[in-house]
């Protein structure tokens, strides 16, 4: 599951600096803005079958590698 | 009867310390006095739209039912069924008096509505976000006396900050430990305190003691002059003064209720590129935007496929956004051109960055390059300040 969402998360900004850090803040470096997100979490529903709607999306819960991937597997 | 506007002047300011005073020592002990709490905000609603502006207070009851009438009846469906249509249906409906009080002014000779009162379109913007998230299926249930207090919090009730219904009930429905609340007391008086030199020191001397003498001299000019460059650079210092000031207020006001209404400024004019200025500029609108009708949109047009490229698609989504900002600040030409020109500067902005991403060796990156990006950014902002101010329109059209 953690290297499914670092596949996605690398992808999606584009660099490694996301696997090298997983703490590192995705929007405060803008690696990851609004659309990223959305893609994020469209690659998310289908590839780890998470629904999470725009709405319960708290950009504090899911600014870094580490959240997301534990967000996830608090979702399955 | 008496009459005040929020944050206008210094005896609102010393009824808000009498009024505040006993929630404030109620919250010290750990306390929180509903009833009281209740009462004061009801005396300030009444301050602000009884009086000479009754009309507006009896629009504003009218419109919480009508609002109200439409989150519960919506709540009921959701309960049951789930069908888009009538999600729209009710987004529409929830939007429809603020439409009609945009609309009114140009098909009735500058007449304003008689359904408008202050504030209309922040409660537009809470009651629309919490239609969204019921669908969603995120609000589950919705109470009588939470959802008045969150819709009429009288402390943002006529320019914002805008707050969301589920981290204000957070805040209301629990009170704050001692040591958290002081830290909190103390964040509120500075904010107030920056709030009055923003608002009643700088604004003053931008906005009343040199913005009508630069556009005296601009229109006696006549036509592009430096007056307009002048008029340009003030009125923005005077818009941002003014604004912040006010939210400052609305902000530390909140926080003595024992409610951390986010912020709206966040040092706008250090922004480097625009996307950063729109993180850092009224903040609560440009989230409500980004997070209610750009993601949304950009979502579904991305699951129906209804664009291929991915660029296209975002530059929909700014353009929609930005048009919808337009026709929000009101009817007009400036405030339409001024959401297009945003929506072409932050997509141009778009491009520069996937550009810069891809030759990341080659451009050059230090102190200069990054004081060059907020010179650029501060005057391309300040020019969309003097389109919204609609002085063009002055100068050239009327």
């Amino acid at each position: 599951m953690k290297d499914t969402v670092l596949d996605i998360l690398e992808d999606l900004t584009g660099s490694d600096e996301v696997r090298n850090d997983l703490d590192i803040d995705i929007f405060e470096t803008g690696l990851l803005d609004s659309m990223g997100t959305v893609q994020m979490l469209l690659e998310l529903q289908a590839q780890c079958g998470v629904d999470v709607p725009v709405s319960e999306f708290e950009r504090t819960e899911w600014n870094t590698p580490n959240k997301i991937i534990a967000k996830v597997e608090s979702m399955q | 009867m008496l009459n005040m506007q929020p944050y206008q002047d210094p005896t609102y300011f010393v009824l808000l310390a009498i009024g505040l005073l006993p929630i404030m020592v109620g919250l010290l002990y750990g306390r929180r006095f509903r009833v009281y709490e209740t009462i004061i905000s009801f005396l300030f609603l009444l301050l602000t739209f009884g009086g000479v502006k009754w009309e507006q207070g009896i629009a504003l009851i009218g419109y919480i039912i009508f609002e109200l009438l439409l989150i519960y009846g919506y709540l009921a469906y959701r309960k049951r069924k789930n069908a888009s249509w009538l999600f729209n249906l009710t987004v529409v409906l929830s939007i429809l008096p603020l439409v009609i009080v945009k609309v009114a002014p140009v098909m009735n000779n500058g007449r304003e509505s008689i359904i408008g009162f202050l504030g209309i379109s922040y409660l537009t913007f809470k009651a629309v976000g919490m239609i969204m998230e019921i669908r969603d299926g995120i609000i589950k249930e919705v109470g009588l006396s939470e959802v008045v207090h969150f819709l009429l919090f009288f402390p943002t009730i006529s320019s914002g900050p805008i707050d969301r219904y589920r981290r204000f009930l957070g805040d209301y429905k629990k009170i704050p430990a001692r040591d958290k609340y002081l830290a909190l007391l103390d964040k509120a008086m500075w904010y107030i305190f920056l709030g009055f030199v923003y608002k009643f020191l700088l604004a003053y001397l931008f906005g009343v003691v040199m913005l009508p003498k630069i556009s005296a001299l601009a229109l006696a000019h006549g036509g592009w002059s430096w007056w307009v460059i002048a008029y340009m650079y003030t009125y923005s210092m005077d818009l941002f003064f003014d604004f912040a000031g006010y939210s400052l207020f609305a902000v530390g006001i909140s926080y003595i209720m024992g409610i951390q209404t986010p912020m709206n400024f966040n040092k706008p004019f250090i922004a480097k590129n625009i996307k950063d200025f729109w993180n850092r500029w009224h903040m609560t609108l440009s989230f409500w935007f980004r997070d209610y009708i750009y993601m949304r949109l950009v979502f579904f047009m991305m699951k129906k496929k209804l664009l291929k490229s991915r660029i296209a698609i975002a530059n929909v989504g700014y353009l929609t956004l930005f048009l919808i900002m337009g026709f929000w600040h009101g009817v007009t030409w400036y405030y339409i051109v001024y959401g297009l020109y945003h929506a072409v500067a932050i997509n141009l902005c778009d491009m520069w960055l996937r550009f810069k991403k891809r030759h990341k060796e080659k451009i050059p990156h230090n102190k200069f390059t990054e004081a060059l990006a907020i010179f650029i950014t501060f005057n391309v902002v300040c020019f969309s300040f003097l389109i919204f101010s609609g002085f063009l329109n002055t100068l050239f059209f009327a």
